[in-house]
């Protein structure tokens, strides 16, 4: 019983040292890197600034090229607001009736739309077709690119919770003689609450840090977005690694908060999906 | 009777339109590109126009050794992470539905690194991967191993990259397989209470339960393997030389290059790929798929 005891808390203490080892210290060489003078960063050490400029590198980093991180995170947000709402709405009507009527052309439908998880997007055709519609470079564009390629998730998503809700309460309203708008927008949507919360976490998420797509469809200076800032640091200051380390702090603010504000419902969301397969 | 036909009322008047928003989206940005990808690769195609050519990019991919090289890489990072993230997770997702202490904030640590952006992430691991001054050769060397030139030997650079792909997408395997483990029901944990340590529940009751996690897992890490750029673009931009291009930074490249038709050979290769591996995999899965 004693040994048994005693190979516990040295489990304990083994789990301990891995995680803290494989996933916590590259956080806090992010950080410490993020607070050092440029020809302290450029060693490349881990160890405690000699200065602890964080505060000031984070400031450098936001006021840089006429506040151009402002600008990113204006950009991103909007990016990621409009195409969660439109991914939310559309695939929630698309869900809805797939589910119910459950007949052989909802079949067909989710069978098509399901493909889109799994095909990758054919870039150089959108980008024409981007250019033809007169929207290549602009937001609308790209809320518009990732509503199409986030919706297969959110579908999926939509339908499994919509088997979990009962028939009958939408029976009933038609019943009463409510139109299907009005059904959907007032019984459905508020009982896909939990289903929502996931699609918003991890397509926020997703759409907030994407690289590729702003990357091909929207270009220039005035469209970067969060992801955006980094790369041209890249190319603009190879030397100033304590800039770049804080840059990766910035823009990892927002979707740390996102997460924190859903922790819970979204680990629970995501098994429950899970288990329902 | 005559419930019959009022269901049979009730169901159309779900109207069919709410399909259109999505499907109209859907096709106008998703569909309409793929098909037209499969015309524009048979062509030489520029800013100003496209000239029918007929197999000619395809073979280049067949046969330029900086093409086809992005065939072989997408294929071993594809299998790799997915195998690595599958192996790797479930043990880890024992450990965090078990009695150990902290779970909750080792929860969260497994789970961060899914929320930062992947530039980001390539970024802070390159520094790390540094030959020389990079935190993890120091580490090696501190306890006496010798140092590894990660990103820059042009035999592991895809190796080095794959690893972080795994580290960083873990979370994602993880909270996937905790769910299968936590809908087991415990009678099965109390059936071999009796006769069996650890190993045994593991073997014999975790691993085949979990089944329909695993299978998710897999499919789900493969095809974003099969698709992944922004951690090889940032960690190597497809180098050194062309030693880890994988299909989709050799598309950008093509494109960045003005080789438009080249580029879309190479996204029809990649849905090609796609759909030779994944669809019959996922058809095995779903027929061995468990109703538990």
């Amino acid at each position: 019983m004693k040994k048994n005891a005693i190979t516990l808390k040295l489990g304990n203490i083994l789990v301990f040292i891995v995680m803290f080892t494989v996933f916590i210290i590259p956080f806090i060489y992010i950080l410490l890197m993020a607070s050092k003078t440029s020809q302290e960063a450029a060693l490349l050490r881990f160890s405690l600034p000699e200065e602890f400029l964080f505060f000031s590198n984070m400031s450098e980093v936001i006021a840089f090229g006429e506040y151009r991180m402002i600008r990113a995170l204006m950009n991103s947000t909007v990016l990621t607001v409009g195409s969660v709402i439109l991914v939310i709405i559309l695939s929630a009507l698309f869900a809805f009736v797939a589910q119910r009527r459950n007949d052989k052309l909802a079949t067909i439908m989710m069978a098509v739309l399901v493909a889109g998880l799994m095909i990758p997007p054919a870039v150089v055709p959108t980008v024409f077709l981007l250019r033809s519609l007169g929207i290549y470079k602009t937001l609308f564009g790209m809320i518009m690119i990732d509503a199409a390629l986030f919706m297969p998730f959110a579908v999926v998503i939509f339908r499994t919770a919509m088997t979990a809700i009962p028939r009958d309460l939408d029976e009933a309203s038609f019943m009463d003689g409510a139109s299907p708008l009005r059904i959907f927008f007032s019984v459905i949507l508020p009982l896909l609450k939990p289903a929502i919360v996931t699609v918003v976490v991890t397509t926020s998420v997703k759409i907030f840090n994407d690289f590729v797509g702003p990357l091909y469809f929207l270009p220039g200076a005035k469209n970067i977005t969060a992801p955006l800032t980094l790369y041209s640091f890249i190319s603009q200051f190879s030397t100033q690694w304590n800039l770049l380390f804080a840059n990766v702090v910035v823009i990892t603010i927002i979707p740390l908060v996102i997460f924190i504000f859903f922790q819970r419902q979204l680990v629970s969301g995501m098994m429950g999906g899970a288990v329902k397969g | 009777m005559s419930k019959k036909q009022s269901n049979k009322s009730l169901i159309s008047s779900y109207p069919n339109w709410f399909y259109l928003p999505a499907i109209i989206t859907f096709g106008i940005f998703f569909i309409l590109p793929t098909i037209s990808s499969f015309y524009y690769s048979l062509t030489r195609w520029t800013i100003f126009d496209a000239t029918f050519i007929g197999f000619e990019n395809y073979e280049a991919f067949l046969s330029d050794p900086m093409l086809s090289i992005g065939l072989k890489n997408t294929f071993i990072y594809a299998v790799l992470t997915s195998g690595l993230k599958t192996i790797i997770a479930l043990p880890v997702a024992v450990l965090l539905t078990s009695g150990i202490r902290f779970k909750g904030f080792y929860r969260s640590v497994v789970f961060f690194p899914v929320l930062i952006s992947t530039i980001a992430i390539g970024i802070t691991f390159s520094m790390m991967m540094q030959p020389h001054t990079g935190l993890i050769n120091v580490a090696l060397s501190s306890i006496g191993l010798p140092m590894v030139d990660w990103l820059g030997n042009p035999s592991l650079a895809l190796y080095s990259v794959v690893l972080v792909d795994v580290w960083q997408g873990l979370g994602i395997a993880t909270v996937i397989y905790m769910g299968g483990i936590l809908a087991i029901p415990q009678d099965y944990f109390d059936a071999v209470k009796l006769d069996g340590g650890f190993w045994i529940k593991f073997r014999h009751v975790i691993i085949p339960l979990v089944q329909n996690s695993t299978f998710t897992v897999i499919i789900l890490s493969f095809i974003g393997g099969l698709r992944s750029f922004d951690l090889i673009w940032a960690m190597t931009g497809g180098g050194p030389g062309f030693a880890s291009d994988v299909l989709t930074s050799i598309i950008y490249k093509q494109y960045q290059a003005g080789f438009y038709g080249l580029s879309t050979a190479g996204n029809v290769i990649l849905f090609l790929m796609v759909t030779i591996l994944v669809f019959p995999l996922k058809a095995y899965f779903d027929r061995k798929e468990l109703d538990v």
